[in-house]
Protein backbone atom coordinates (compact mmCIF):
# COMPACT_ATOMS: atom_id res chain seq x y z
CA UNK A 1 0.00 0.00 0.00
CA UNK A 2 2.81 1.88 -0.81
CA UNK A 3 0.28 5.01 -1.83
CA UNK A 4 2.50 8.52 -2.55
CA UNK A 5 0.14 10.13 -0.10
CA UNK A 6 -0.27 7.09 2.46
CA UNK A 7 3.56 7.27 2.75
CA UNK A 8 4.40 11.16 2.19
CA UNK A 9 2.10 11.10 5.48
CA UNK A 10 3.98 8.64 7.07
CA UNK A 11 6.82 10.37 6.58
CA UNK A 12 5.63 13.91 8.01
CA UNK A 13 3.68 12.54 10.89
CA UNK A 14 6.83 10.74 11.93
CA UNK A 15 8.76 13.48 11.24
CA UNK A 16 11.50 12.36 8.71
CA UNK A 17 9.88 15.00 6.09
CA UNK A 18 8.71 18.34 6.72
CA UNK A 19 5.70 19.62 5.01
CA UNK A 20 6.97 22.64 4.36
CA UNK A 21 9.75 20.60 2.08
CA UNK A 22 6.69 18.84 0.49
CA UNK A 23 4.90 22.04 0.11
CA UNK A 24 7.97 23.52 -1.60
CA UNK A 25 8.23 20.31 -3.84
CA UNK A 26 4.55 20.49 -5.44
CA UNK A 27 4.50 24.47 -5.76
CA UNK A 28 8.17 23.97 -7.57
CA UNK A 29 6.54 21.35 -10.01
CA UNK A 30 3.39 23.53 -10.19
CA UNK A 31 6.08 26.44 -11.34
CA UNK A 32 8.20 24.66 -13.86
CA UNK A 33 5.58 22.56 -15.44
CA UNK A 34 1.83 24.06 -15.36
CA UNK A 35 2.19 26.87 -17.86
CA UNK A 36 2.17 24.25 -20.21
CA UNK A 37 -0.33 21.57 -18.84
CA UNK A 38 -2.86 24.70 -17.37
CA UNK A 39 -4.12 22.59 -14.67
CA UNK A 40 -4.64 25.51 -11.99
CA UNK A 41 -6.68 28.25 -12.12
CA UNK A 42 -5.58 29.32 -8.74
CA UNK A 43 -1.97 28.32 -6.66
CA UNK A 44 -2.47 29.10 -2.91
CA UNK A 45 1.22 29.97 -2.63
CA UNK A 46 1.69 31.49 0.73
CA UNK A 47 -1.50 29.81 2.21
CA UNK A 48 -0.05 26.98 1.38
CA UNK A 49 3.01 27.12 3.10
CA UNK A 50 1.68 29.10 6.18
CA UNK A 51 -0.22 25.79 6.84
CA UNK A 52 2.72 23.74 6.19
CA UNK A 53 4.46 25.53 9.30
CA UNK A 54 1.71 25.20 11.48
CA UNK A 55 1.55 21.11 10.99
CA UNK A 56 5.68 20.95 11.27
CA UNK A 57 4.59 23.07 14.97
CA UNK A 58 2.09 20.24 15.44
CA UNK A 59 4.51 17.21 14.62
CA UNK A 60 7.57 19.25 16.45
CA UNK A 61 5.00 18.95 19.56
CA UNK A 62 4.65 15.77 19.25
CA UNK A 63 0.72 15.95 18.62
CA UNK A 64 -0.24 14.34 15.35
CA UNK A 65 -1.74 16.36 12.47
CA UNK A 66 -3.90 14.29 10.78
CA UNK A 67 -3.73 11.02 8.54
CA UNK A 68 -3.26 13.33 5.45
CA UNK A 69 -0.09 15.55 6.96
CA UNK A 70 1.30 17.79 5.09
CA UNK A 71 -0.33 16.04 2.07
CA UNK A 72 -1.18 18.59 -1.08
CA UNK A 73 -4.11 18.68 -2.38
CA UNK A 74 -5.46 19.94 -5.57
CA UNK A 75 -9.42 20.97 -5.29
CA UNK A 76 -11.62 21.32 -8.41
CA UNK A 77 -12.47 24.91 -8.48
CA UNK A 78 -16.65 23.94 -7.92
CA UNK A 79 -15.82 23.23 -4.05
CA UNK A 80 -16.24 26.25 -2.10
CA UNK A 81 -13.08 27.68 -0.31
CA UNK A 82 -13.53 30.46 2.59
CA UNK A 83 -12.09 33.64 1.10
CA UNK A 84 -10.30 31.87 -2.53
CA UNK A 85 -12.13 32.69 -5.29
CA UNK A 86 -14.33 29.55 -6.49
CA UNK A 87 -15.32 30.38 -10.09
CA UNK A 88 -16.80 26.91 -11.58
CA UNK A 89 -14.35 28.07 -14.70
CA UNK A 90 -17.28 30.04 -15.29
CA UNK A 91 -17.75 34.11 -15.98
CA UNK A 92 -20.40 34.10 -13.92
CA UNK A 93 -18.79 33.56 -10.78
CA UNK A 94 -15.23 35.37 -11.80
CA UNK A 95 -13.62 36.57 -8.35
CA UNK A 96 -15.99 34.93 -6.77
CA UNK A 97 -14.88 34.89 -2.98
CA UNK A 98 -17.32 31.74 -0.80
CA UNK A 99 -18.04 32.96 2.76
CA UNK A 100 -17.46 29.25 3.70
CA UNK A 101 -15.62 25.68 3.00
CA UNK A 102 -16.97 22.80 1.61
CA UNK A 103 -17.25 19.96 4.23
CA UNK A 104 -14.93 17.82 1.89
CA UNK A 105 -12.46 20.64 2.13
CA UNK A 106 -13.19 21.38 6.13
CA UNK A 107 -12.45 17.48 6.22
CA UNK A 108 -9.38 17.94 4.42
CA UNK A 109 -7.83 20.76 6.52
CA UNK A 110 -8.72 18.99 9.72
CA UNK A 111 -6.95 15.64 8.37
CA UNK A 112 -3.96 17.97 7.88
CA UNK A 113 -3.97 18.41 4.05
CA UNK A 114 -2.65 20.97 2.22
CA UNK A 115 -5.11 22.50 -0.46
CA UNK A 116 -2.22 23.81 -3.02
CA UNK A 117 -4.44 25.60 -5.64
CA UNK A 118 -7.92 24.78 -7.27
CA UNK A 119 -8.02 23.06 -10.57
CA UNK A 120 -9.38 24.06 -14.57
CA UNK A 121 -12.67 22.44 -15.21
CA UNK A 122 -15.65 22.21 -17.78
CA UNK A 123 -17.84 25.26 -16.61
CA UNK A 124 -19.99 23.66 -13.78
CA UNK A 125 -18.67 20.69 -14.51
CA UNK A 126 -20.47 20.79 -18.26
CA UNK A 127 -18.37 18.79 -19.91
CA UNK A 128 -16.37 15.85 -21.09
CA UNK A 129 -12.37 17.29 -22.18
CA UNK A 130 -11.98 20.26 -20.15
CA UNK A 131 -12.21 22.50 -23.33
CA UNK A 132 -15.41 24.58 -21.85
CA UNK A 133 -13.25 26.68 -19.69
CA UNK A 134 -13.62 30.68 -19.14
CA UNK A 135 -9.50 30.04 -19.18
CA UNK A 136 -8.91 28.02 -21.65
CA UNK A 137 -8.49 24.04 -22.02
CA UNK A 138 -5.91 22.05 -19.52
CA UNK A 139 -3.53 19.87 -21.46
CA UNK A 140 -3.17 15.98 -21.29
CA UNK A 141 0.33 15.24 -19.61
CA UNK A 142 0.19 12.20 -21.88
CA UNK A 143 -0.13 14.21 -25.40
CA UNK A 144 -0.06 17.81 -25.27
CA UNK A 145 -2.41 18.05 -28.45
CA UNK A 146 -4.74 15.92 -26.56
CA UNK A 147 -7.54 17.16 -23.55
CA UNK A 148 -7.57 15.43 -20.18
CA UNK A 149 -11.15 14.55 -20.48
CA UNK A 150 -13.59 16.22 -18.10
CA UNK A 151 -14.92 17.83 -16.50
CA UNK A 152 -12.44 17.33 -13.67
CA UNK A 153 -9.19 17.76 -16.38
CA UNK A 154 -7.61 20.38 -14.31
CA UNK A 155 -7.65 17.59 -11.16
CA UNK A 156 -6.63 14.58 -12.98
CA UNK A 157 -3.55 16.22 -15.21
CA UNK A 158 -2.59 17.75 -11.54
CA UNK A 159 -2.10 14.16 -10.43
CA UNK A 160 -0.77 12.79 -13.62
CA UNK A 161 1.56 15.70 -13.79
CA UNK A 162 3.38 14.94 -11.02
CA UNK A 163 2.11 18.28 -9.25
CA UNK A 164 0.19 16.95 -6.37
CA UNK A 165 -0.40 12.75 -5.08
CA UNK A 166 -4.21 13.27 -4.61
CA UNK A 167 -6.77 15.45 -5.95
CA UNK A 168 -10.55 16.38 -5.76
CA UNK A 169 -13.31 15.97 -8.51
CA UNK A 170 -16.71 15.91 -8.77
CA UNK A 171 -18.33 13.07 -10.44
CA UNK A 172 -22.37 14.18 -12.31
CA UNK A 173 -21.95 11.40 -15.28
CA UNK A 174 -17.76 10.22 -15.45
CA UNK A 175 -16.74 13.34 -14.26
CA UNK A 176 -14.06 12.12 -12.11
CA UNK A 177 -13.89 8.41 -13.80
CA UNK A 178 -13.65 10.31 -17.29
CA UNK A 179 -10.52 12.40 -17.64
CA UNK A 180 -8.78 9.94 -14.66
CA UNK A 181 -8.76 7.46 -17.19
CA UNK A 182 -7.32 9.68 -20.12
CA UNK A 183 -4.79 10.93 -17.47
CA UNK A 184 -3.73 7.34 -16.66
CA UNK A 185 -4.68 8.06 -12.92
CA UNK A 186 -6.74 6.52 -10.63
CA UNK A 187 -10.83 8.08 -10.02
CA UNK A 188 -13.67 7.35 -7.87
CA UNK A 189 -17.10 8.13 -7.75
CA UNK A 190 -18.10 6.80 -4.24
CA UNK A 191 -22.14 5.88 -3.82
CA UNK A 192 -24.27 8.56 -3.92
CA UNK A 193 -25.00 10.28 -0.37
CA UNK A 194 -21.54 8.97 0.95
CA UNK A 195 -19.51 11.71 0.44
CA UNK A 196 -21.48 15.70 1.52
CA UNK A 197 -22.12 17.83 -1.13
CA UNK A 198 -22.22 20.24 1.08
CA UNK A 199 -20.53 23.36 -0.61
CA UNK A 200 -20.08 21.90 -4.52
CA UNK A 201 -21.70 24.15 -6.61
CA UNK A 202 -24.28 21.98 -7.59
CA UNK A 203 -25.17 20.96 -11.32
CA UNK A 204 -27.45 17.67 -11.64
CA UNK A 205 -28.15 17.81 -7.54
CA UNK A 206 -29.72 13.69 -7.52
CA UNK A 207 -26.23 12.35 -9.55
CA UNK A 208 -23.24 14.75 -8.34
CA UNK A 209 -21.12 13.03 -5.74
CA UNK A 210 -17.39 14.21 -5.12
CA UNK A 211 -14.41 11.62 -5.20
CA UNK A 212 -10.53 11.02 -5.31
CA UNK A 213 -8.25 11.54 -7.85
CA UNK A 214 -4.98 9.76 -7.49
CA UNK A 215 -1.87 7.96 -8.70
CA UNK A 216 -2.49 5.20 -6.59
CA UNK A 217 -5.68 3.09 -5.32
CA UNK A 218 -4.30 3.27 -1.64
CA UNK A 219 -4.72 6.61 -1.41
CA UNK A 220 -7.72 6.99 -3.16
CA UNK A 221 -8.88 4.91 -0.21
CA UNK A 222 -7.31 6.77 1.96
CA UNK A 223 -9.20 10.16 0.27
CA UNK A 224 -12.59 8.83 1.26
CA UNK A 225 -11.80 7.88 4.87
CA UNK A 226 -11.00 11.31 5.41
CA UNK A 227 -13.84 12.73 3.27
CA UNK A 228 -16.77 10.23 3.57
CA UNK A 229 -19.60 10.16 6.33
CA UNK A 230 -22.64 11.68 7.26
CA UNK A 231 -22.95 15.76 7.31
CA UNK A 232 -26.04 17.26 8.88
CA UNK A 233 -25.92 20.11 6.26
CA UNK A 234 -26.21 17.73 2.90
CA UNK A 235 -29.70 16.41 3.44
CA UNK A 236 -28.80 13.79 1.13
CA UNK A 237 -25.74 12.55 3.16
CA UNK A 238 -26.34 8.91 4.45
CA UNK A 239 -26.86 8.29 8.11
CA UNK A 240 -23.52 6.22 8.04
CA UNK A 241 -19.27 6.95 8.75
CA UNK A 242 -17.14 6.84 5.77
CA UNK A 243 -16.45 3.34 4.78
CA UNK A 244 -13.62 1.52 5.92
CA UNK A 245 -11.70 0.92 2.60
CA UNK A 246 -7.98 1.18 2.81
CA UNK A 247 -8.16 -2.48 4.50
CA UNK A 248 -9.68 -3.95 1.64
CA UNK A 249 -7.37 -2.52 -1.02
CA UNK A 250 -5.28 -5.85 -0.40
CA UNK A 251 -7.53 -8.13 0.42
CA UNK A 252 -7.69 -9.57 -2.73
CA UNK A 253 -10.28 -11.27 -5.01
CA UNK A 254 -10.18 -15.19 -4.04
CA UNK A 255 -13.62 -15.99 -4.84
CA UNK A 256 -15.35 -12.88 -5.47
CA UNK A 257 -17.62 -12.77 -8.31
CA UNK A 258 -17.17 -10.10 -11.43
CA UNK A 259 -19.44 -9.57 -14.05
CA UNK A 260 -17.43 -8.45 -17.28
CA UNK A 261 -19.76 -6.23 -19.58
CA UNK A 262 -20.54 -6.76 -22.87
CA UNK A 263 -21.98 -3.63 -23.60
CA UNK A 264 -18.61 -1.87 -21.81
CA UNK A 265 -16.42 -4.26 -23.86
CA UNK A 266 -17.93 -4.26 -27.56
CA UNK A 267 -19.06 -0.78 -27.53
CA UNK A 268 -15.51 0.98 -27.03
CA UNK A 269 -12.51 1.42 -29.47
CA UNK A 270 -10.31 -2.08 -30.01
CA UNK A 271 -7.54 -1.33 -28.25
CA UNK A 272 -9.42 -0.59 -25.07
CA UNK A 273 -11.57 -3.54 -25.49
CA UNK A 274 -8.08 -5.51 -25.44
CA UNK A 275 -7.03 -3.98 -22.42
CA UNK A 276 -10.20 -4.60 -20.52
CA UNK A 277 -10.40 -8.50 -21.48
CA UNK A 278 -7.02 -8.62 -20.60
CA UNK A 279 -7.60 -6.89 -17.06
CA UNK A 280 -10.40 -9.86 -16.61
CA UNK A 281 -8.11 -12.61 -17.52
CA UNK A 282 -5.62 -11.28 -15.06
CA UNK A 283 -8.52 -10.85 -12.25
CA UNK A 284 -9.44 -14.39 -13.09
CA UNK A 285 -5.58 -15.86 -12.59
CA UNK A 286 -6.14 -13.74 -8.90
CA UNK A 287 -8.69 -16.22 -7.67
CA UNK A 288 -11.75 -14.43 -8.98
CA UNK A 289 -14.89 -16.01 -10.82
CA UNK A 290 -15.04 -13.95 -13.97
CA UNK A 291 -17.91 -14.49 -16.23
CA UNK A 292 -19.23 -12.17 -19.08
CA UNK A 293 -22.68 -10.44 -18.52
CA UNK A 294 -24.99 -8.42 -20.52
CA UNK A 295 -27.04 -5.58 -19.83
CA UNK A 296 -28.74 -4.42 -22.47
CA UNK A 297 -30.61 -1.44 -20.24
CA UNK A 298 -27.16 0.34 -19.85
CA UNK A 299 -27.52 1.21 -23.49
CA UNK A 300 -29.89 3.81 -22.63
CA UNK A 301 -28.70 5.39 -19.80
CA UNK A 302 -26.65 7.52 -21.74
CA UNK A 303 -29.81 9.73 -23.61
CA UNK A 304 -31.59 9.31 -19.92
CA UNK A 305 -28.35 11.32 -18.48
CA UNK A 306 -28.72 13.67 -21.01
CA UNK A 307 -32.74 14.92 -20.46
CA UNK A 308 -31.88 13.87 -16.36
CA UNK A 309 -28.71 15.80 -16.16
CA UNK A 310 -29.74 19.03 -17.95
CA UNK A 311 -33.34 19.25 -16.66
CA UNK A 312 -31.92 19.48 -12.84
CA UNK A 313 -28.92 22.26 -13.65
CA UNK A 314 -31.58 24.38 -15.73
CA UNK A 315 -33.09 24.37 -12.19
CA UNK A 316 -29.96 24.79 -10.26
CA UNK A 317 -28.28 27.33 -12.32
CA UNK A 318 -31.47 29.50 -12.04
CA UNK A 319 -29.67 30.99 -9.27
CA UNK A 320 -27.60 32.96 -10.86
CA UNK A 321 -29.26 36.11 -11.64
CA UNK A 322 -26.92 38.66 -11.06
CA UNK A 323 -28.46 39.31 -7.63
CA UNK A 324 -26.61 37.61 -4.85
CA UNK A 325 -22.81 36.84 -5.97
CA UNK A 326 -20.62 37.33 -8.82
CA UNK A 327 -21.47 38.70 -12.32
CA UNK A 328 -24.02 41.31 -12.66
CA UNK A 329 -24.34 43.46 -15.89
CA UNK A 330 -26.66 46.41 -15.48
CA UNK A 331 -29.93 47.19 -17.14
CA UNK A 332 -33.07 48.93 -16.40
CA UNK A 333 -35.32 46.81 -14.34
CA UNK A 334 -34.44 43.34 -12.64
CA UNK A 335 -35.57 41.05 -15.88
CA UNK A 336 -33.40 42.73 -18.12
CA UNK A 337 -30.31 42.40 -15.62
CA UNK A 338 -31.16 39.32 -15.55
CA UNK A 339 -30.72 37.97 -19.06
CA UNK A 340 -27.87 40.61 -19.61
CA UNK A 341 -25.88 38.86 -16.67
CA UNK A 342 -26.84 34.96 -17.80
CA UNK A 343 -26.43 36.17 -21.41
CA UNK A 344 -22.75 37.57 -20.28
CA UNK A 345 -22.00 35.00 -17.93
CA UNK A 346 -22.73 31.79 -19.24
CA UNK A 347 -20.51 29.82 -21.97
CA UNK A 348 -22.25 27.97 -24.83
CA UNK A 349 -22.14 24.64 -23.32
CA UNK A 350 -23.70 25.80 -20.08
CA UNK A 351 -26.61 27.47 -21.98
CA UNK A 352 -26.88 24.86 -24.20
CA UNK A 353 -27.52 22.61 -21.27
CA UNK A 354 -30.14 25.40 -19.65
CA UNK A 355 -32.10 25.26 -22.99
CA UNK A 356 -32.43 21.37 -23.15
CA UNK A 357 -33.55 20.81 -19.98
CA UNK A 358 -35.62 23.83 -19.81
CA UNK A 359 -37.20 22.34 -22.87
CA UNK A 360 -37.23 18.77 -21.36
CA UNK A 361 -39.06 20.09 -18.40
CA UNK A 362 -41.90 22.82 -20.67
CA UNK A 363 -45.28 21.99 -20.39
CA UNK A 364 -46.30 19.48 -23.64
CA UNK A 365 -42.61 18.17 -23.30
CA UNK A 366 -42.27 16.59 -20.17
CA UNK A 367 -44.07 13.10 -20.30
CA UNK A 368 -42.52 12.79 -22.84
CA UNK A 369 -38.58 13.69 -22.12
CA UNK A 370 -38.33 13.94 -18.60
CA UNK A 371 -40.82 11.55 -16.72
CA UNK A 372 -39.76 8.98 -19.66
CA UNK A 373 -35.95 9.56 -18.85
CA UNK A 374 -36.73 9.01 -14.89
CA UNK A 375 -38.74 5.86 -16.11
CA UNK A 376 -35.28 4.92 -18.00
CA UNK A 377 -33.00 5.63 -15.16
CA UNK A 378 -35.41 3.03 -13.21
CA UNK A 379 -34.28 0.02 -16.37
CA UNK A 380 -30.54 1.08 -16.22
CA UNK A 381 -30.78 0.44 -11.96
CA UNK A 382 -33.54 -2.86 -12.42
CA UNK A 383 -30.41 -3.85 -15.09
CA UNK A 384 -27.57 -3.36 -12.06
CA UNK A 385 -30.20 -5.30 -9.84
CA UNK A 386 -30.33 -7.97 -11.67
CA UNK A 387 -26.30 -8.49 -12.78
CA UNK A 388 -25.89 -8.16 -9.04
CA UNK A 389 -27.72 -11.19 -8.19
CA UNK A 390 -24.55 -12.95 -9.63
CA UNK A 391 -22.13 -10.81 -9.56
CA UNK A 392 -20.55 -8.94 -6.70
CA UNK A 393 -18.66 -6.35 -9.03
CA UNK A 394 -18.85 -5.57 -12.17
CA UNK A 395 -15.84 -4.82 -14.60
CA UNK A 396 -15.95 -2.57 -18.13
CA UNK A 397 -14.08 0.06 -19.76
CA UNK A 398 -14.32 3.72 -18.23
CA UNK A 399 -14.36 5.11 -21.62
CA UNK A 400 -14.96 4.27 -25.36
CA UNK A 401 -11.67 6.12 -26.41
CA UNK A 402 -8.29 7.21 -25.19
CA UNK A 403 -7.77 10.68 -25.32
CA UNK A 404 -8.92 12.52 -28.28
CA UNK A 405 -7.33 15.67 -29.82
CA UNK A 406 -7.99 19.07 -28.25
CA UNK A 407 -10.34 20.81 -30.50
CA UNK A 408 -11.72 17.25 -32.32
CA UNK A 409 -15.49 17.23 -30.31
CA UNK A 410 -15.92 20.58 -29.62
CA UNK A 411 -18.28 21.60 -32.76
CA UNK A 412 -20.34 18.36 -32.35
CA UNK A 413 -22.13 18.32 -28.81
CA UNK A 414 -23.10 15.32 -29.64
CA UNK A 415 -20.19 12.96 -30.26
CA UNK A 416 -18.93 14.86 -26.95
CA UNK A 417 -21.62 13.80 -24.21
CA UNK A 418 -21.48 9.92 -25.94
CA UNK A 419 -17.73 10.43 -24.17
CA UNK A 420 -19.21 9.13 -21.01
CA UNK A 421 -21.10 6.11 -22.10
CA UNK A 422 -19.71 4.02 -19.98
CA UNK A 423 -20.07 6.19 -16.92
CA UNK A 424 -23.64 7.24 -16.58
CA UNK A 425 -24.96 4.07 -15.44
CA UNK A 426 -23.15 3.99 -12.02
CA UNK A 427 -24.26 7.89 -12.01
CA UNK A 428 -27.92 6.74 -12.75
CA UNK A 429 -28.07 4.23 -10.43
CA UNK A 430 -26.40 6.14 -7.66
CA UNK A 431 -23.75 3.33 -7.41
CA UNK A 432 -19.92 3.72 -5.98
CA UNK A 433 -17.55 3.52 -9.57
CA UNK A 434 -13.77 3.91 -10.36
CA UNK A 435 -11.12 3.75 -12.61
CA UNK A 436 -7.88 2.20 -12.61
CA UNK A 437 -5.14 2.96 -15.11
CA UNK A 438 -4.35 -0.45 -17.33
CA UNK A 439 -1.68 -0.27 -19.75
CA UNK A 440 -2.46 1.88 -22.79
CA UNK A 441 -2.99 1.83 -26.66
CA UNK A 442 -0.54 1.76 -29.72
CA UNK A 443 0.52 5.50 -29.16
CA UNK A 444 0.92 5.05 -25.25
CA UNK A 445 -2.14 6.67 -24.30
CA UNK A 446 -3.67 5.57 -20.74
CA UNK A 447 -6.66 3.31 -21.16
CA UNK A 448 -8.88 2.78 -17.80
CA UNK A 449 -10.36 -0.29 -16.33
CA UNK A 450 -14.15 0.40 -14.39
CA UNK A 451 -15.07 -1.16 -11.70
CA UNK A 452 -18.41 -1.04 -9.94
CA UNK A 453 -19.83 -2.27 -7.46
CA UNK A 454 -23.81 -2.03 -5.23
CA UNK A 455 -24.73 0.90 -3.48
CA UNK A 456 -22.33 0.67 -0.16
CA UNK A 457 -20.55 -1.87 -1.74
CA UNK A 458 -16.55 0.37 -1.54
CA UNK A 459 -14.85 -2.02 0.18
CA UNK A 460 -15.57 -4.78 -2.33
CA UNK A 461 -14.67 -1.82 -5.25
CA UNK A 462 -11.87 -0.99 -3.54
CA UNK A 463 -10.24 -5.27 -3.03
CA UNK A 464 -11.53 -5.31 -7.03
CA UNK A 465 -9.33 -2.54 -7.66
CA UNK A 466 -6.65 -2.91 -5.88
CA UNK A 467 -6.35 -6.38 -7.78
CA UNK A 468 -6.44 -4.66 -11.17
CA UNK A 469 -3.62 -2.29 -10.14
CA UNK A 470 -1.49 -5.35 -9.42
CA UNK A 471 -1.78 -6.52 -12.22
CA UNK A 472 -1.43 -3.70 -14.71
CA UNK A 473 1.24 -3.64 -17.52
CA UNK A 474 3.56 -0.85 -18.05
CA UNK A 475 2.61 1.40 -20.80
CA UNK A 476 4.94 0.86 -23.66
CA UNK A 477 5.50 4.33 -25.27
CA UNK A 478 4.14 6.30 -22.51
CA UNK A 479 6.27 9.78 -21.88
CA UNK A 480 6.04 9.25 -18.23
CA UNK B 1 -51.49 22.71 -19.65
CA UNK B 2 -50.38 20.21 -21.46
CA UNK B 3 -54.34 20.13 -22.70
CA UNK B 4 -56.93 17.65 -22.71
CA UNK B 5 -54.54 14.86 -24.61
CA UNK B 6 -53.59 12.29 -21.89
CA UNK B 7 -50.84 10.16 -24.09
CA UNK B 8 -48.06 11.86 -25.12
CA UNK B 9 -46.56 11.84 -28.48
CA UNK B 10 -43.57 8.40 -28.80
CA UNK B 11 -41.29 10.87 -30.81
CA UNK B 12 -42.10 14.39 -30.05
CA UNK B 13 -41.48 16.66 -33.43
CA UNK B 14 -38.09 18.02 -33.75
CA UNK B 15 -37.25 21.16 -32.21
CA UNK B 16 -37.24 24.43 -34.75
CA UNK B 17 -35.94 28.11 -34.35
CA UNK B 18 -39.29 29.53 -32.50
CA UNK B 19 -39.12 26.91 -30.27
CA UNK B 20 -35.49 27.42 -29.32
CA UNK B 21 -36.10 31.39 -29.03
CA UNK B 22 -38.92 30.57 -26.47
CA UNK B 23 -36.90 28.37 -24.68
CA UNK B 24 -34.32 30.72 -24.45
CA UNK B 25 -36.72 33.26 -23.00
CA UNK B 26 -37.80 31.16 -20.13
CA UNK B 27 -34.24 30.58 -19.46
CA UNK B 28 -33.30 34.36 -19.68
CA UNK B 29 -30.99 34.11 -22.16
CA UNK B 30 -30.49 36.32 -25.05
CA UNK B 31 -29.22 34.83 -28.14
CA UNK B 32 -27.54 36.38 -31.27
CA UNK B 33 -29.12 34.91 -34.68
CA UNK B 34 -26.09 32.98 -34.84
CA UNK B 35 -26.41 30.95 -31.35
CA UNK B 36 -30.27 30.61 -32.56
CA UNK B 37 -29.17 28.87 -36.16
CA UNK B 38 -26.04 26.69 -34.23
CA UNK B 39 -27.82 26.11 -31.10
CA UNK B 40 -31.69 25.25 -33.24
CA UNK B 41 -29.10 22.43 -35.00
CA UNK B 42 -27.03 21.31 -31.88
CA UNK B 43 -30.31 20.95 -29.64
CA UNK B 44 -32.11 19.20 -32.64
CA UNK B 45 -29.18 16.46 -32.91
CA UNK B 46 -29.22 15.95 -28.88
CA UNK B 47 -33.09 15.61 -28.39
CA UNK B 48 -33.26 12.98 -31.89
CA UNK B 49 -30.42 11.00 -29.67
CA UNK B 50 -32.65 11.37 -26.64
CA UNK B 51 -35.87 10.42 -29.28
CA UNK B 52 -34.02 6.85 -28.48
CA UNK B 53 -36.01 6.24 -25.18
CA UNK B 54 -39.24 7.32 -26.71
CA UNK B 55 -39.52 3.79 -28.27
CA UNK B 56 -39.06 1.81 -24.94
CA UNK B 57 -42.01 0.82 -23.08
CA UNK B 58 -41.28 1.75 -19.75
CA UNK B 59 -44.57 3.37 -18.24
CA UNK B 60 -45.02 0.20 -16.18
CA UNK B 61 -42.02 1.23 -14.33
CA UNK B 62 -41.76 4.51 -11.56
CA UNK B 63 -40.17 7.24 -12.18
CA UNK B 64 -36.95 7.52 -10.44
CA UNK B 65 -35.82 11.06 -8.89
CA UNK B 66 -33.64 10.21 -6.49
CA UNK B 67 -30.95 7.42 -6.21
CA UNK B 68 -31.68 6.86 -2.26
CA UNK B 69 -35.02 6.12 -0.47
CA UNK B 70 -35.04 9.21 1.35
CA UNK B 71 -37.67 10.09 4.04
CA UNK B 72 -37.99 13.09 5.77
CA UNK B 73 -35.81 13.70 9.24
CA UNK B 74 -36.69 16.31 11.59
CA UNK B 75 -33.95 17.85 13.33
CA UNK B 76 -33.82 20.07 16.81
CA UNK B 77 -35.15 23.29 16.32
CA UNK B 78 -32.14 25.10 17.66
CA UNK B 79 -30.47 28.30 16.94
CA UNK B 80 -27.36 28.29 15.83
CA UNK B 81 -25.11 30.44 13.77
CA UNK B 82 -25.62 30.68 9.88
CA UNK B 83 -23.27 32.60 7.65
CA UNK B 84 -22.26 36.28 8.44
CA UNK B 85 -24.20 38.94 6.70
CA UNK B 86 -21.90 41.56 5.91
CA UNK B 87 -19.05 38.92 4.48
CA UNK B 88 -22.22 37.59 2.09
CA UNK B 89 -22.82 41.00 1.31
CA UNK B 90 -19.60 41.60 0.37
CA UNK B 91 -19.63 39.44 -2.33
CA UNK B 92 -22.73 40.68 -3.76
CA UNK B 93 -22.73 42.78 -7.10
CA UNK B 94 -24.64 45.43 -4.86
CA UNK B 95 -25.52 46.25 -1.47
CA UNK B 96 -27.22 48.81 0.50
CA UNK B 97 -28.18 49.39 4.14
CA UNK B 98 -27.36 45.42 4.24
CA UNK B 99 -29.82 44.05 2.18
CA UNK B 100 -28.84 42.79 -1.99
CA UNK B 101 -29.42 45.74 -4.09
CA UNK B 102 -31.32 45.62 -7.42
CA UNK B 103 -32.66 47.43 -10.15
CA UNK B 104 -36.37 48.48 -10.34
CA UNK B 105 -38.43 45.74 -10.24
CA UNK B 106 -42.10 47.15 -11.08
CA UNK B 107 -41.92 49.42 -14.14
CA UNK B 108 -43.79 52.44 -14.58
CA UNK B 109 -45.74 50.56 -17.73
CA UNK B 110 -48.32 47.24 -17.03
Amino acid sequence: MNGAAIALADAVRSGTRSARESVEESLQKIATGDHEIHAFLEVLADQALERADEIDRVVASGSDPGRLAGVPVALKDNLCTTGIPTTCSSRILEGWRPPYDATVVERLRAAGAIPIGKTNMDEFAMGSSTENSCSGPTRNPHDHDRVPGGSSGGSAAAVAAGFVPVALGSDTGGSIRQPAALCGVVGMKPTYGVVSRYGLIAFASSLDQIGPLSATVGDAALMLEVIGGHDRRDSTSLDAPAPDVLSAVEAGVEGKRIGLVTELVEDTAPEVAARVREAAEALGSAGALVEEISIPQFRYGLAAYYLIAPAEASSNLARFDGVRFGLRVDAPDVAAMNVATRTAGFGAEVKRRIMLGTYALSAGYYDAYYAKAQRVRTLVADGFALAYLRFDALLGATTPTTAFGIGDRTEDPLAMYLSDSCTVPANLAGHPAISVPFGGDELGLPVGVQVMAPALGEPTLFAVAGAVERAAPARAGGRR
Amino acid sequence: MSGGDARPPSKPPAIGPEQVAHVARLARLELSDDELTRFTGQLAAALAYAAEIGELEVEDLEPMAHPLPLHNVLRDDEPEPTLDRDTVLAEAPAAEDRRFRVPRILGDEP
